[in-house]
């Protein structure tokens, strides 16, 4: 016994010198070749890595959007030139498309804000903060000005629409809520640091680089020739910071008119838009029936929460379907399936965590953790799926009395195109 | 008639005037909400060697041709071996420099003799398209000194970076623009 009790001093010395061994172990592991003793002169040579750009030249890109936005609300509201508009959707292509290769975008920054907002470990670039804000409160200010000729997308689109064909009116309301689907997930699947859904699948870019993926090519291709005949096929049916411009737009304080002065309903216009962004003026007998009406469109007005909670059901039951977008959670259903069906894992993926060792319930805690997340996030999606879905129903229940033809303020984009129809001159 | 049109169209200034309240708020709160989550610097990719386990795609995923990543040799790590198992090919016929022993497909590496026996290798990054052969034949036989790194006078700073989506081990992560460069010789695990 007391043999022992001598024998304990010396343990702490032992695990020591077991330490030490095992600490040059791992040391000969890492450098199985000495460094080299040189006899001569040299010296280690230090590798130059290049920095990118300044930080300086991103803020150079806020004052080029703001400057591009003014100069476009000027020639939008006060100058009423379609042809500046067409120069400055040129501009636009040219620096924040082919120069600045597409990147940095407002489109994309709505991922960069959701990424912030709902992770600790990211910190929003402050031009990424700014190119998200500037054009939402430009469009407050002024209508969809962005959209008009500064957005890069919008501007190759807007460029290459020659003809005019109309799309079925109830078609276009279908295909105009994919974007507030497409958004809802984007946000969702960026704040769960899942996918930049956006930049993943945008258009342009790869246009913009002429160097891409050749499924991004085809893609930008094919959305630029169905746009010759059916315009801005992307701003219409896909583009999620759309959704936000089109919601920003209707409060804007002023927006373009397409008359210069008094409307006289002389319906020239009604064909001019390529957009069906005008709205007709009622005629006289139209506006008593339309006063007595309303009452009718109030099972609407009630449908709109039940719409939005149904929307929070479906959502958080799809969760854990949506959440298949998150690597981890793919390779976790991946090394699961190998383990219980005795299918065997083979992506990279599954290699790169059987070399990693990694343990299993590390991995299925963390697919857990990830699928909370989803559900976490998913009711909220459905909620402003289904807000906006029901506000839709609502909308158009509810009839605006007009007396003039005036632009719609949510889908307008502001291009312009409408002045020449306009009959009514103003002669300085 | 004309008082129900007027109180009809109040009604509607009054919609218009909530709703630019509601929608204003939230734009002119969120940058306050996010000044704390705002960074001046901004963020850029950068490979992690120490996660990296050479899997090849770095070289076709980037968006870029030929990709902006490229290998690195972190000197104070390296053997400067004679044999360098990133320079010559496994199983050559002969030991010498000539291009058919050599592992890089592009001839990126350059041998420069310092002195009896150690050998200098440097990369060649305009040729180099980081295909990352030789970063895993040195960690697999030397000392691991040779790695990738995105170059950030060629990286494009995608918003979600292509090779950060495929790479499987997750080793590419966003680190402060203020340090790009993950040094290998100087972090160690």
């Amino acid at each position: 016994m007391k043999k022992l009790k001598k024998f304990n001093k010396y343990i702490p010395y032992i695990v020591l010198g077991l330490l030490l061994i095992w600490h040059s172990v791992l040391y000969a592991q890492e450098q199985r070749f000495p460094r080299p003793e040189f006899e001569g002169d040299y010296t280690f040579p230090t590798h130059q890595f290049l920095n990118q750009r300044g930080p300086m030249w991103e803020y150079m890109d806020v004052a080029v959007l703001i400057g591009a936005l003014t100069v476009a609300s000027w020639l939008a509201l006060k100058k009423r030139s379609r042809q500046g508009l067409i120069w400055v959707s040129l501009f636009s292509l040219a620096y924040f498309g082919f120069y600045r290769q597409g990147c940095i975008c407002a489109v994309g920054s709505v991922q960069n804000m959701s990424l912030a907002l709902f992770n600790e470990s990211y910190a929003m670039p402050l031009p990424a903060l700014l190119f998200f804000t500037i054009p939402l409160l430009f469009a407050l200010l002024s209508g969809r000005v962005f959209c008009a000729g500064v957005c890069p997308l919008g501007a190759i689109q807007e460029l290459t629409g020659f003809r005019k064909v109309r799309v079925p009116k109830n078609l276009e309301r279908v295909l105009a809520m994919i974007p507030f689907v497409y958004l809802g997930l984007a946000v969702l699947f960026a704040a769960t640091e899942s996918q930049f859904l956006i930049c993943r699948y945008d258009p342009f870019v790869g246009i913009f680089r002429i160097d891409a993926p050749y499924t991004m090519i085809i893609f930008g291709a094919l959305l630029l020739l169905v746009g010759i005949f059916v315009n801005r096929p992307y701003c219409r049916y896909l583009c999620p910071y759309g959704v936000l411009q089109n919601i920003f737009s209707r409060f804007s304080v002023k927006h373009l008119t397409i008359t210069p002065a008094e409307c006289r309903n002389c319906r020239l216009c009604e064909s001019g838009c390529p957009y069906d962004a005008i709205l007709q003026s009622d005629p006289v007998k139209d506006r008593e029936i339309a006063e007595k009406k309303w009452k009718g469109s109030l099972p609407y007005l009630l449908m709109i929460p039940v719409l939005a909670a149904a929307f929070a059901v479906l959502l958080y039951n799809l969760a854990p379907a949506l959440s298949g977008v998150n690597d981890n959670v793919k390779l976790a259903r991946e090394i699961r399936l190998e383990k219980e069906q005795g299918i065997k894992a083979v992506s990279k993926a599954s290699v790169a965590y059987y070399e990693s060792g990694r343990t299993e319930s590390e991995l299925f805690e963390q697919e857990q953790q990830i699928i909370g997340r989803f559900r976490k996030g998913a009711p909220w999606v459905g909620i402003f799926l289904g807000l906006s879905l029901g506000i839709g129903f609502f909308r158009l229940t509810v009839r605006d009395i007009r007396t003039d033809y005036e632009p719609d303020r949510g889908r307008c984009y502001s291009c312009g195109k409408c002045f020449k129809f306009c009959p009514v001159k103003i002669n300085n | 008639m004309e008082e129900q049109q007027k109180n009809s169209g109040s009604r509607r200034d009054f919609v218009r005037k909530a709703g630019k309240l509601i929608v204003a708020a939230p734009i002119l709160a969120l940058p306050v909400i996010l000044a704390k989550k705002t960074d001046a610097k901004g963020y850029v990719w950068q490979i992690d060697p120490y996660k990296c386990t050479s899997c090849e795609q770095c070289k076709t995923a980037c968006v870029m041709t030929p990709s902006a990543v490229k290998c690195t040799n972190a000197y104070p790590m390296c053997g400067y071996c004679d044999f360098c198992p990133g320079f010559l090919r496994q199983g050559a016929k002969t030991y010498d420099t000539a291009a058919e022993n050599q592992l890089c497909p592009v001839g990126a590496i350059k041998r420069t003799f310092v002195e009896e026996p150690y050998f200098e290798y440097t990369i060649d990054e305009n040729l180099c398209d980081g295909c990352s052969k030789c970063v895993k034949a040195c960690y697999n036989f030397g000392n691991g000194s040779l790695y990738l790194q995105i170059m950030h006078n060629l990286c494009v700073n995608c918003n979600q970076c292509r090779i950060a989506r495929i790479c499987p081990s997750d080793a590419v992560v966003r680190v402060p623009a203020d340090e790009p460069y993950m040094r290998k010789e100087l972090k160690k695990v």
